[in-house]
C-alpha cells in the first residue's frame, strides 16, 4: 500500500510537472526537425548526430567566448552545415537516406569524442561551461501549483512551443508550406507546376538541422552546463517516433513528446522513490522505460498513421 | 456539321504549336524521329497512334518536360525552349497528363492553385484560391468539390481538376494526353462538352485517344503516328476510322472480330451467393451467384463502381470473403492466398496494371515471371535461374509484341499499352485454367486491342474458363458467350449477347432488371 501511495504522490507534486515538460523539450525540438525534412519527402534520422553536435558545440563555444547564447547561436551553425550534408547527399546525390543518416551519426559521435581532449584536456565530460538559466515570469511565478511547474522555467521550454507554433504555421497556413506538403507526397506533379522541389526539401532538410541543433544546446547548455559523450541518448530516434505518432503534424508531434516527457519523468521520479529499493543494476532497465513505450506506442499508432507519400524516395528528373 | 469557322483569334498567327523536326532519343529507344506537328490556333487537334508510337513523349517535349535532341518548338510563331513547365506555363500551355498529377492528400482547391499560390501578406489565401477555381469552374461547366481532397473524389472529378489547373495558369494551349481512357461513357460525353466550351472561347486543344470513334466524333484535324514518325496528317470530316486505323497501324485492322462457335464444358468456377466490403466497410457486392465453365467467356457488364472491382478481388484472393462460397475447380476456395490459387490454375489480369501487375523499377525480365518467381524453371531452391528467365522474357515480347523488344527496359518505361501488353503475355503463359481478366484493352491502340481479343478468343479454344470485366460494351459483345450485368452489387440479368441489344444492357446497367424489361415489352 505505501508503494501505491508514494507513486501516487508523484503525481501531486508540480516539480514532476516541471521535470515532465523539460524531458518533452528536447523531444519536442527533434520531432518538429523530423516533421520538416520528412514532410518534404527526406528520411533524416542524422537528428540523433545532429543533436549531439548542437550540444557538443554550443559547450565549446561557451567555454571559448563565456557567451552562452553565442554558443547556441554556433550549434545552430552546426546543425546547418550536418542538415547541408544530409542533404545534399540525398537529394543533390540521390543517396539512401538512411545509410547517409546512419553516416552523420557515427561522424558526429566521433567527432565528439576526438575533439574532448584537445580542446577540454579530458575525455568523457567538460567541466561547467555555464549555462543557460531559469527565467521568471512575474505574474504567473505566484500563481500556486502552476507557478511551480511553468512560472520558473528555462527559455528553451518556450522557445520550444514558439517553434510549434510557428511551424504550424509555416506549414499549414503559407505557400511555402503548401509547396513543401505537395513535393512529400507528389514531387513529380509539383514538378509539373513549375515547383522547386529540390530547393524546397533543401529547405526542410536544413530547418530540421536548426530544430535538433536546438534541442542538443539544450541538453547541455541549456540543462547542465557542460557535455557529456553521446548524450543525445537517442532524443533523435524517439522525436522520430513522435513525429510518426503525432502523424507528421508538429502540433501532434509536441503532444506525443509531451506524452513522452511525461513517461520519461514518472521513470526518473520512480527510481528515487525510497519506498522502491531498486538496486543499482536494475537502475538502467529504469532508463529503457521510454524506449519500450516508444516501441509499444508506434508498434500500435504506425498502421494508422500515413506517412508522406514519397518520404524516403529521392527524387529524380527524367531527361 | 456546320463548318466551323474561328472568330475568336488567339492571336493573329495561324498555328498555335509549331514541333518542326522533333527527334527524342532514349537509351535503345528512338521515341520521336523528325517528327512535325502543325496545330491550327482554335482547333481540336487529335493525335493518335500505336501503344509507344511516341506521342506522350511529343507532348511531354511541348510542356517541358523532356527536351528534345533536336528539333524546333514555336508557339504563335515566336520561337521557344523550354527549360522546364514553369517555362511553357508562361507561354500558354497546360496539361493534363495520361497518369494524373495531383497530390492526393491535398484538397482540389490547394491542388489548382500549387505553384501560383494566391496569398494576403505572409499567409497563403485559401479563401481566394477558393474563389479562383469556383469561378472557373462556373464559367466552363467543370464541376468540382472545391474543398474536398483529391484521395476522396472520382476519377471524373480528377480530371476536371486537371483542366482547371491549366485554366488558372491561364492556358491557351490545352493537351490531353488520353483523357478518356479512365472515364465511363457518360464522363466522356460530360468531358466532350467541356472540350466544346473551351474551343468556343478561344482555346487550343491538343486531344490524345485510341478510340478512333471518339476522334472522329471531336477533332477537327488528325496527326497520325507511328514507330515514333508522322505517318499521317488528315482533315476529320474528310476521313474514316478505317483509314485513320491504316495510318496507325500499316496495315488493315479487323474493328471487329468474329467468334467461331464454341461448346462450352463443366463448370470451373462457381460463386455463390457472395458477399465482399469495399474499402469504407460497405458491401459493394451484395448476393452474387454465377458460373464460368471450361471454354467460355463470361462478361461483367456494368458502370464502373457497382462491385465490379470489390468481385474480381474476392474471386483473386485479395479481398475478404464476408458471406458466401466461390468454388473452383471443385473446392470452396473463399478466403484463400492468391498464390494458393494461382497454383490450381488460376490468373489473373489486374485492372489497375500499375497497382497490381506490374513493379515499375523492375525490368522487363523481373516482371515477366511475377508470381511464378518461386518455381522451377525460373528458380531452383533459392536461386534465381536468370538465364531461363530472360530467355522466357524474350520469347514473351516476342509473342506478345511488347515494344521496345529489349528486356532490361524497365517496367515504368514502357508505353502503357506495352506494359499491358507484357502482363498479359505473362498470364496467359501461365497456362491457367480459369482467368479472371479485367479491363484489359484499357489504353490500349486497335491494333493491340485486335490482338488481345484474338488471344482472349484462342484461351476459349483451348477452354480456359474466362470472366471478363469491362466497361466497354463493344468488347463484352464481341467476345462474351454470356453476359451478366451488374448494378449497385448485384446481377440485373443474365443475357446472350446475340439475343440481346445494347439498349437491354444499358437499362440494366442503369439500375432496371430483365425481368422488369422484358416484362414491361409484352
Ligand atoms: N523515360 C523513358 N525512358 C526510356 N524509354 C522511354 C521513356 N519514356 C518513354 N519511353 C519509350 O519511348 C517510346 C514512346 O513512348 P510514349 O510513352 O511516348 O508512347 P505513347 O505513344 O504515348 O504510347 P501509349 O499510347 O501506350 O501511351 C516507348 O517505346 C517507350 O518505351
Ligand atoms: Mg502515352
Amino acid at each position: 500500500m505505501r508503494v501505491v501511495e508514494a507513486v501516487l504522490s508523484i503525481f501531486i507534486n508540480p516539480q514532476f510537472y516541471k521535470i515532465a515538460l523539460t524531458v518533452a523539450t528536447p523531444l519536442i525540438f527533434a520531432s518538429l526537425g523530423g516533421v520538416f525534412s520528412e514532410i518534404t519527402g527526406v528520411v533524416n534520422i542524422a537528428l540523433e548526430g545532429i543533436i549531439l553536435m548542437g550540444a557538443f558545440t554550443s559547450v565549446v563555444f561557451t567555454y571559448l567566448t563565456g557567451n552562452v547564447w553565442f554558443g547556441v547561436l554556433m550549434a545552430i551553425v552546426a546543425g546547418l552545415l550536418m542538415a547541408l550534408l544530409h542533404a545534399w547527399g540525398s537529394i543533390k546525390w540521390a543517396g539512401n537516406q538512411v545509410v547517409l543518416g546512419t553516416a552523420l551519426i557515427l561522424l558526429s559521435q566521433g567527432i565528439t569524442g576526438f575533439l574532448m581532449e584537445p580542446i577540454f584536456g579530458q575525455p568523457g565530460q567538460t567541466d561547467f561551461v555555464g549555462k543557460i538559466d531559469e527565467i521568471t515570469i512575474p505574474g504567473l511565478a505566484k500563481v500556486p501549483f502552476i507557478g511551480q511547474v511553468i512560472g520558473e522555467i528555462s527559455p528553451f521550454v518556450y522557445i520550444a512551443f514558439g517553434c510549434v507554433a510557428f511551424g504550424w504555421w509555416l506549414i499549414y497556413k503559407t505557400k511555402l508550406g503548401l509547396r513543401m506538403r505537395a513535393v512529400g507526397e507528389n514531387p513529380e506533379a509539383a514538378d509539373t507546376l513549375g515547383v522547386n522541389v529540390y530547393a524546397i526539401r533543401y529547405f526542410g532538410v536544413l530547418m530540421s538541422g536548426v530544430f535538433a541543433s536546438l534541442a542538443g544546446a539544450y541538453l547541455s547548455v541549456g540543462e547542465i552546463g557542460q557535455f557529456k559523450e553521446l548524450m543525445s541518448g537517442g532524443r533523435g530516434f524517439i522525436g522520430l517516433a513522435a513525429m510518426i505518432v503525432g502523424k507528421w503534424n508538429p502540433i501532434g508531434a509536441m503532444l506525443s513528446s509531451l506524452f513522452f516527457g511525461f513517461f520519461g519523468a514518472f521513470a526518473n521520479q520512480l527510481q528515487s522513490l525510497q519506498q522502491i529499493q531498486v538496486p543499482a543494476n536494475v537502475k538502467p532497465l529504469f532508463d529503457t522505460i521510454p524506449f519500450i513505450l516508444t516501441i509499444v506506442v508506434v508498434a500500435g499508432v504506425v498502421g494508422r498513421s500515413r506517412p508522406p507519400k514519397a518520404d524516403g524516395v529521392p527524387y529524380e528528373k527524367s531527361a | 456539321m456546320a463548318p466551323e469557322v474561328n472568330e475568336i483569334k488567339t492571336a493573329h498567327h495561324l498555328y498555335a504549336v509549331e514541333m518542326i523536326d522533333i527527334t527524342k532519343r532514349f537509351p535503345g529507344v528512338l521515341a520521336n524521329d523528325r517528327v512535325t506537328l502543325r496545330v491550327k490556333a482554335g482547333e481540336i487537334h487529335a493525335i493518335v497512334g500505336e501503344n509507344g508510337a511516341g506521342k506522350s513523349t511529343l507532348m511531354n517535349q511541348l510542356y517541358g518536360l523532356y527536351h528534345p535532341d533536336s528539333g524546333e518548338i514555336r508557339i504563335f510563331g515566336e520561337q521557344k525552349r523550354f527549360h522546364g513547365p514553369r517555362d511553357a506555363i508562361r507561354a500558354g500551355i497546360g496539361m493534363v497528363h495520361q497518369h494524373f498529377m495531383l497530390v492526393d492528400t491535398l484538397t482540389v482547391a490547394e491542388n489548382v492553385v500549387l505553384g501560383s499560390e494566391p496569398v494576403k501578406g505572409l499567409n497563403f489565401d485559401l479563401n481566394r484560391a477558393r474563389e479562383e477555381v469556383r469561378k472557373l469552374s462556373e464559367a466552363y461547366g467543370l464541376y468540382v468539390d472545391i474543398d474536398a481532397k483529391i484521395e476522396d473524389i472520382p476519377v471524373g472529378m480528377q480530371q476536371r481538376v486537371e483542366i482547371i489547373k491549366t485554366l488558372y495558369r491561364g492556358a491557351n494551349i490545352i493537351i490531353l494526353d488520353e483523357p478518356t481512357a479512365v472515364l465511363t461513357p457518360q464522363e466522356v460525353e460530360e468531358l466532350f462538352e467541356i472540350m466544346r466550351n473551351l474551343k468556343k472561347s478561344g482555346k487550343t486543344i491538343l486531344f490524345i485517344s485510341h478510340k478512333l470513334n471518339e476522334v472522329m466524333e471531336i477533332s477537327d484535324r488528325i496527326t497520325v503516328m507511328r514507330g515514333g514518325r508522322v505517318t499521317a496528317e488528315l482533315i476529320t470530316k474528310e476521313t474514316n476510322e478505317r483509314e485513320i486505323a491504316r495510318a496507325m497501324v500499316g496495315r488493315d485492322v479487323v474493328l471487329k472480330l468474329d467468334k467461331p462457335p464454341h461448346k462450352a464444358k463443366d463448370v470451373v468456377l462457381e460463386v455463390r451467393n457472395l458477399w465482399v466490403k469495399d474499402n469504407r466497410h460497405l458491401n459493394a457486392v451484395r448476393g452474387v451467384s454465377f458460373q464460368v465453365r471450361a471454354g467460355e467467356v463470361v462478361g461483367i457488364a456494368g458502370v464502373a463502381g457497382n462491385g465490379q472491382t470489390e468481385l474480381v478481388e474476392a474471386i483473386t484472393g485479395l479481398r475478404k470473403v464476408e458471406n458466401g462460397e466461390i468454388i473452383f475447380l471443385g473446392k470452396n476456395v473463399a478466403g484463400a492466398h492468391p498464390r494458393q490459387l494461382r497454383e490450381m490454375g488460376m490468373s489473373h489480369i489486374a485492372e489497375d496494371r500499375l497497382k497490381y501487375a506490374l513493379i515499375k523499377p523492375f525490368p522487363a525480365y523481373y516482371n515477366a515471371i511475377l508470381g511464378r518467381h518461386y518455381k522451377t524453371p525460373f528458380a531452383s531452391g533459392a536461386f534465381l535461374n536468370h538465364r531461363e528467365i530472360k530467355r522466357f522474357t524474350a520469347e514473351l515480347m516476342e509473342e506478345f509484341d511488347v515494344r521496345p523488344r529489349i528486356i532490361e527496359h524497365l517496367g515504368g518505361n514502357f508505353s502503357g499499352g506495352n506494359q499491358q501488353k507484357l502482363v498479359v503475355g505473362r498470364e496467359i503463359k501461365a497456362h491457367p485454367k480459369f482467368m479472371v481478366v479485367a479491363q484489359p484493352t484499357r489504353g490500349l491502340d486497335v491494333g493491340a486491342i485486335e490482338f488481345i481479343h484474338r488471344q482472349i478468343l484462342r484461351m476459349r479454344e483451348q477452354d480456359v474458363a474466362i470472366l471478363l470485366i469491362s466497361m466497354e460494351l463493344e468488347e463484352i459483345f464481341s467476345l462474351s458467350d454470356r453476359i451478366l450485368v451488374m448494378y449497385e452489387g448485384q446481377i440485373m440479368g443474365e443475357v446472350r449477347p446475340e439475343e440481346t441489344t445494347v439498349e437491354e444492357v444499358g437499362l440494366m446497367m442503369a439500375g432496371k432488371r430483365l425481368e422488369e424489361i422484358r416484362g414491361g415489352k409484352k
